[in-house]
């Protein structure tokens, strides 16, 4: 990296040599070397899309894209991906001491602890034989495009803490999540929709809050912020033009400001100018690119029995196709979350409705990406931020981080496995554990970055997604 | 660690004799070790020989001024004057790749130049400071420089100093119209009037930039403009942050903050008063708001989580923001190791976490404010106070009138009670338990009491002996007491739920069996929670009795379906559940009894069973509990004190309204301090850590002498003495960077060794010195660095100076930056003269788009916006949630106050824009501000466009522009006059009422003008 600092500097200095940002072809090169970045200052204005600063690339990417289904609330192992029959033989039966004591837990503190069969059959799946419960036959269907890896473990046993983690790889606010380093990494390839979008649905369980932080570029520049696209009215805040102004208004007032600007511009050394006129120009893009990319009625019917969704009405299947629809147009980090994931009680209930939202719409999502051709180069991610404990809590389980699954597919993950296992209560993640910051490692390294070198300088320390840890899980790599 | 420390703290006092005396007039290329050399090192060496003794390899340390120059087995780590012959360059420059520092997997390469970097300075003698932040403070000299006629004051000697010395020149002083707009935004946060500008530019008098200062340091708006800063370092928010992010009460903190610069409280003072204000040996109202600063961090009410996990976050929290606001260190790395690059140990980390240890609160759960009452309502409260404590005296005394009443009511009493049949007998449990874990006892009156834990839903079992032949209900008495919430009946908030109940007769050698009960009846039901309830099999139905409003004693029968036969060996069970939604409503004192009687009613001139058997006992035979309660339950029903009982009541109501308008604030209470443990790796469930005493980080304090524990307020204390050189430096260097854009050590979090050196140590040293010695007064320090020639440099300078000091290192020019997310909208409500002025109360609601906060719950809420007035205060009092921060500010980059923040990463974005070309209150200030032009600006076009830029931007269009503007006027004209529903439309904008007088048209063109003046660049940004 200090080599490339020189480098840099030549180029910052004929960069600030120019009086105007667009005549230089040099510049985006410059700013993406910008020595400032490395010392974690405020990326130079520059009028082009960011480039990102991974340049070159540390490895042959497999991915351009992910789209994280995020599972909020705690989806349990045990009911989707990770079959116990000896937890079941001891259905009703006291905890065994020798995998509790000493352990966290979170509703379930100062009660007694007793093992709670799983509540689904499960059955093997395509080709690979997967074992996927019965309540999501649809992504049974899939099995052999998806790696499913049994042995996740995290650090935080409550929600908000253990989002942060899983975002961020850190329980500390104030750090970016990832779809934010990807975008400071790589840039976008989009240049009227932003690089990093994430969508929200709900409903199956208590719906657990899900904070802004969770998508926030942390010390990170707020560019490289997830926006948050409402599924419902308007998709983006002050997305619409104000009543009585029209397309053709709005057109005049942003061509008047950006004339007055470049006059401004050439007065005045400050490349901040032309930037904002370059995000005039991408606000009124935007104006007309989200409207479109919301608008479903284009979708030809079978696409839409796919999803099983009529139209953008902030279900999952919907926001699942609309994620497809990202992905074409160039959106680099997609996060689909379900809220309804929390539950700690009536959990069979509550997941035969949450599967029956999530069910069809993740699987079409692979199938769709699939036979486009854009599987081969889209990572895609499910799972939340903790799994549920073996134990009942009445009805259902309790929060728990010592073992719990999620799975991934596309983009140089292999197809058709297993990863991993739990002890045989699905306790603990025993055999090849994976931590949230391996899943991460992974997932850059699958972009072309080597995780221990995408960083950032805040407060004197080089901060990274993977905090201090972080492994590569070759294993799981095509 | 500690010898590490003293040899920091003396070889340091050494050094800085010679540093500062020196440093200006040093050549240019001799190596210093503080600007070059340690960055290296720290940057490449210290992760593995620095100051962390858990991964320091090979027993060597670069960080101390001993580990350099030690001798490591016959080799010199640094041997002065003999590059080839020190390890350290030896290690750096070796062509062998196993030998080579650092090690290539570290990902780390020193370039050839910092090599020879290490190598000159060797060779120059490898001359060690001590880390230029933890020097102690003196004042340097003043430098000599060429051009002795510029500058008004020593800050523009050092800066000339180095200008010169650069071969530069400083930039010409500013225009006036530049510096009022720029003073006026630096030191209130909003623009300039029109007309102060025209008046500052007319005004002859050579010390009318002076006065100028000198009328915004008065107004109350520069207390605004500090706070505004202040307010995203202390982690100030309306929420708490974790999880459901629910609203609490702590903006009498943000008012004490604004005051506090308008009053040019000393620094000091605003330190200890902020740490430890509740513990100052004079503490006021006023003082302990301040402490409210203790209690500003996240904190989570989220089912299962943690207290213990939790109070040890919010302790780390709090040593990170003392770390962060006072001492400009990242202590938060010293949390589960010692810091890597910084002389702070774990020790450390958790003997300041120690400070606060006294502070009291609960690890999970809602948090409850003290009041914060003006001085006319404490009066009001004494008032009343009195009053009631009069009228509770008056109900406690027997007046001789009462005494002979009451003799006369106890002999009608049992003359009535001769003739009656005692109905219920209390009756007194064989057993009684809790499923949630309560404790139930028994007490001396008969009474069943609950301590210990009350669970969120609880179900008691209560075995009764039943030997009556004949049994045929059962009652129920739910009982107040004085140390339930509210005087209530239960443990939560007061009231209770009872869910269900069974009961079950029990004969020994068979299972029990359900004993149907035919109905339930009660003495009163809450509205909507009828008694019948518990008999309904639904758990989340119940039987309530308000008792969080109106705690009385209350009771309930349950009339079996066939009478029971009793015997002496037969038991009924009892069930009582509380499993409603309302958590914690659990049954806190009650009583059990039984009859046989046929027709078994509630009579609710019945008498308690205590003061039943006191009665029934001879008056010589009672002991003296029973003659209490007897003396109390008459003085509580007789009619003569039915006046006084009616004050009290009414007094008491007056009392909680009162309390209920009086704001509160989450106010530091201390109390018996936690115990404090080294968390080993920042493990909470590891207790195997050494406890700790409060106490400085070791390296910048000698140990206090003595056992007696240090508190809160000698942190403060020490934070603010001249033992402590950090807190000085750090505020002038973000008072600098507030009204230069860039510190003088650009780095304004970290002055620790991977902070930046600043660029005028003797500068920033100056400042650190006059501001402490001058009773640490704020204002003198903002006059001194505002009417400085060089804040009053033009931000345009010579492409020469562009190029070579393109960040502005060297201020020989000013510097041009965007206002911030509030100043932003600030400034456009002032433009329109929507703006409303008033300073500190609640926080208010503006516009904010719908939905905006579906993702937040527990409990679900919408943003109601305010009405009126509240919808144009200052950004500053916009309603912070922390996490959905209303999106106009986020899109400007405010900080969300999750953790404290130095400074805010600046972005431009098309989000930006969309902010101000579309959020309403924009476009309704630009709708205003167009009727403005309107009724104000003239008649004529230009004339309307030339009022409305400088309304804007305080100067005259150029031509060009007003090309654009009047072209932009005219298209926009026409197409309203095409579309007059569209101009009605864009007219209806905002909640400020419509004007109905003026020409739709003309309006709405104007309007579109205004907008395109809102959205330009020059609006937003000081320069």
């Amino acid at each position: 990296m200090n080599s490339l600092e020189l480098l840099q500097h030549e180029l910052n200095r004929r960069a600030f040599l120019g009086r105007t940002a667009r005549g230089l072809g040099g510049l985006a090169l410059a700013s993406l070397l910008d020595p400032r970045l490395l010392r974690g200052e405020t990326p130079p204005a520059t009028d082009g899309p960011w480039p990102g600063v991974a340049r070159p690339l540390h490895f042959p990417p497999r991915a351009k894209r992910a789209i994280w289904l995020y599972m909020a609330g705690g989806p349990s192992h045990l009911e989707t991906f990770d079959p116990k029959p000896r937890l079941a033989e001891l259905h009703g039966q006291p905890m065994p001491k020798s995998f509790t004591e000493g352990q966290q837990v979170a509703q379930l503190q100062g009660q007694e602890l007793k093992c709670f069969a799983p509540q689904f059959a499960f059955q093997r799946c395509g080709q690979s034989g997967q074992q996927i419960s019965t309540q999501f036959p649809q992504l049974g269907r899939i099995a052999d495009d998806i790696c499913i890896v049994r042995s996740m473990h995290t650090d935080q046993i409550n929600h908000d803490t253990a989002h942060t983690v899983m975002n961020t790889g850190s329980s500390i606010a104030g750090r970016p999540s990832m779809g934010s380093w990807l975008l400071y990494g790589l840039g976008s390839e989009s240049e009227d929709l932003p690089g990093f979008v994430v969508l929200i649905s709900s409903g199956g369980g208590q719906d657990q809050p899900v904070a802004q932080r969770q998508w926030h570029s942390g010390f990170l520049p707020s560019r490289f912020q997830g926006v948050h696209f409402r599924s419902t009215g308007e998709a983006v805040s002050y997305l619409a033009n104000p009543p009585g102004v029209g397309d053709s208004g709005q057109r005049r007032v942003i061509d008047a400001v950006n004339r007055l600007n470049a006059l401004q511009r050439d007065r005045i050394h400050d490349p901040e100018i032309a930037t904002r006129i370059s995000q005039y120009e991408m606000a009124f893009r935007m104006q007309t690119s989200v409207p479109e990319l919301m608008d479903l009625s284009q979708e030809p019917d079978h696409i839409l029995d796919l999803y099983g969704t009529r139209g953008a009405d902030g279900s999952f299947a919907a926001n699942c196709l609309l994620a497809r629809r990202m992905a074409e147009r160039g959106v680099r980090f997609i996060q689909l979350y379900h809220r309804g994931w929390d539950h700690h009680g009536g959990i069979k209930k509550g997941i035969e409705i949450v599967s029956s939202h999530v069910d069809r719409g993740c699987a079409a999502l692979l199938t769709d990406l699939k036979q486009r051709g854009m599987l081969e180069d889209t990572l895609v991610i499910w799972g939340g931020e903790f799994g549920r404990t073996p134990m009942a809590q009445g009805d259902g389980r309790d929060h728990h981080i010592k073992g719990f699954s999620m799975w991934l597919a596309g983009a140089g993950i292999k197809p058709g496995m297993t990863y991993g296992a739990t002890d045989e209560l699905g306790y603990n993640a025993v055999e090849n554990p994976v931590h949230v910051n391996d899943l991460h490692a992974t997932a850059l390294r699958l972009f072309g970055i080597d995780h221990l070198r995408l960083t950032y300088r805040f407060q004197g320390r080089d901060f990274r997604l993977t905090d201090i840890a972080g492994r590569v899980v070759g294993d799981i790599l095509a | 660690m500690k010898n590490c420390g003293k040899s920091i703290l003396s070889a340091a006092a050494a050094a800085a004799c010679g540093l500062l005396a020196t440093a200006w007039s040093e050549a240019a290329d001799r190596v210093r070790f503080n600007r070059d050399i340690r960055p290296i090192l720290s940057d490449n060496c210290f992760a593995c020989h620095g100051p962390d003794a858990a991964t320091r390899k090979a027993r060597l340390r670069l960080d101390t001024r001993e580990g350099l120059f030690a001798d490591l087995s016959g080799d010199a780590v640094v041997a002065p004057g003999r590059p080839a012959a020190s390890l350290v360059f030896q290690r750096v420059s070796t062509e062998d790749a196993d030998d080579l520092m650092p090690p290539p997997k570290s990902g780390k390469i020193l370039t050839p130049a910092q090599r020879e970097t290490i190598r000159t300075w060797i060779e120059q003698g490898a001359k060690w400071e001590g880390h230029w932040a933890y020097l102690p403070l003196e004042r340097p000299a003043l430098p000599p420089v060429t051009n002795a006629d510029w500058g008004h004051n020593p800050i523009d000697r050092f800066i000339l100093a180095k200008i010169e010395q650069e071969g530069f020149a400083p930039a010409a002083e500013a225009d006036r119209r530049t510096l009022i707009r720029r003073l006026s935004f630096d030191l209130a946060g909003l623009p300039p009037s029109p007309d102060e500008t025209e008046a500052f530019v007319a005004d002859p008098d050579p010390a009318a930039y002076e006065r100028l200062v000198d009328r915004l340091l008065a107004s109350p708006h520069f207390g605004e403009r500090l706070a505004l800063y202040w307010l995203d370092l202390v982690r100030y928010a309306d929420t708490d942050g974790f999880h459901a992010d629910n609203y609490r009460s702590v903006w009498p903190y943000r008012d004490y903050v604004i005051r506090a610069f308008n009053e040019n409280k000393p620094f000091d003072q605003f330190t200890v008063e902020q740490l430890a204000g509740d513990l100052l040996p004079d503490a006021t109202v006023e003082t302990r708001v301040a402490s409210t600063y203790n209690r500003l961090g996240r904190s989570t009410e989220e089912g299962g989580a943690q207290p213990k996990e939790y109070l040890l976050k919010y302790a780390a929290d709090r040593v990170r923001s003392v770390g962060s606001v006072w001492l400009g260190s990242t202590t938060g790395c010293a949390e589960c190791h010692d810091h890597k690059f910084d002389p702070y140990t774990m020790k450390d980390f958790y003997r300041l976490a120690a400070f606060f240890a006294d502070v009291q609160e609960q690890g999970v759960g809602k948090r409850e404010g003290s009041p914060v009452p003006t001085a006319a309502q404490s009066a009001e409260l004494a008032r009343l106070d009195d009053q009631l404590s009069r009228d509770e005296q008056a109900l406690k005394t027997f007046t001789p009138g009462l005494r002979v009443a009451f003799a006369e009511w106890e002999q009608a009493t049992l003359e009535r009670l001769a003739d009656e049949q005692p109905a219920w007998l209390p009756t007194e449990p064989a057993s009684l338990t809790s499923s949630g874990g309560a404790n139930l006892e028994r007490q001396a009156d008969g009474t069943i009491l609950s301590s210990g834990a009350n669970p969120p839903r609880d179900s008691y079992t209560v075995v009764l002996p039943a030997r009556l032949p004949h049994l045929t209900a059962l009652r129920l008495e739910v009982l107040t007491h004085p140390e339930f919430p509210n005087h209530g009946l239960g443990r939560g908030n007061g009231n209770i739920v009872l869910s269900e109940v069974t009961i079950a007769l029990h004969r020994s050698g068979s299972d029990p069996v359900p004993v149907p009960i035919a109905r339930a009846i009660a003495d009163f039901s809450q509205n909507g929670w009828p008694i019948e309830n518990v008999l309904d099999g639904k758990p989340e139905t119940g039987w309530a009795v308000a008792g969080h409003e109106k705690p009385a004693d209350h009771q309930a029968a349950f009339i079996f379906e066939r009478p029971v036969a009793g015997d002496p060996d037969a038991e009924l069970v009892l069930t009582l559940r509380h499993e409603s939604a309302h958590e914690r409503h659990n049954i806190g004192r009650f009583r059990v009894s039984l009859t046989g009687v046929e027709a078994p009613t509630l009579d609710p001139d019945a008498l308690p069973a205590d003061i039943l058997a006191a009665l029934q006992t001879a008056s010589d035979a009672r002991p003296p509990e029973q003659n209490a309660a007897l003396e109390s339950h008459f003085l509580a029903i007789t009619p003569q004190l039915d006046e006084v009982r009616a004050r009290l009541a009414a007094t008491r109501q007056a009392r909680k309204e009162l309390e209920a308008r009086i704001p509160t604030t989450l106010m530091t209470v201390a109390g018996e301090p936690r115990i404090t443990r080294v968390l080993p790796r920042g493990n909470w469930m590891d207790e195997s850590g050494e406890i700790v005493q409060p106490a400085p980080p070791e390296f910048l304090a000698e140990a206090p002498p003595g056992d007696r524990r240090q508190t809160r307020l000698e942190l403060g204390r020490w934070l603010v003495s001249d033992d402590n050189p950090l807190t000085p430096r750090v505020f002038v260097n973000r008072l600098w960077r507030l009204f230069h854009g860039v510190g003088l050590s650009k780095n304004v979090t970290d002055f620790g060794a991977q902070g930046e050196w600043p660029r005028h140590p003797e500068l920033l040293d100056w400042l650190a010195v006059e501001f402490r010695d001058s009773g640490w007064d704020v204002k003198h320090l903002v006059r001194l660095l505002v009417t400085s020639a060089t804040y009053r440099q033009s931000s345009e300078a010579a492409a020469e100076v562009v190029r070579r000091d393109p960040y502005n290192r060297l201020h020989a020019r000013q510097s041009r930056f965007r206002l911030g997310a509030e100043m932003i909208r600030d400034n456009a409500l002032a433009v329109s003269g929507l703006l409303i002025e008033d300073i500190g109360g609640p926080s208010v609601k503006p516009y904010q788009p719908a939905g905006y906060w579906d993702q937040l719950n527990f409990p679900k809420r919408t943003w109601e916006a305010d009405q009126g007035q509240a919808l144009y205060r200052r950004g500053l009092y916009v309603f912070w949630c922390r996490t959905f921060l209303h999106p106009s500010l986020l899109s400007f980059d405010a900080c969300t106050r999750e953790e404290g923040s130095a400074e805010r990463t600046p972005s431009n974005t098309p989000l930006q824009a969309l902010t101000l070309l579309n959020d309403p209150i924009f476009v309704e200030a630009a709708r205003v501000f167009a009727e403005r032009i309107l009724r104000e600006g003239g008649d004529q076009p230009e004339a309307r466009l030339a009022w409305a830029v400088r309304q804007t931007l305080g100067r005259a269009p150029h031509p060009a522009e007003t090309g654009i503007l009047i072209d932009l006027y005219q298209s926009e004209r026409e197409r309203y006059a095409a579309d007059p529903e569209a101009a009605k439309a864009l007219s209806s904008v905002g909640r400020a009422p419509a004007s109905e007088d003026l020409p739709p048209v003309e309006l709405a063109a104007w309007t579109e003008v205004a907008r395109t003046l809102i959205n330009l660049d020059e609006t937003i940004v000081r320069n």
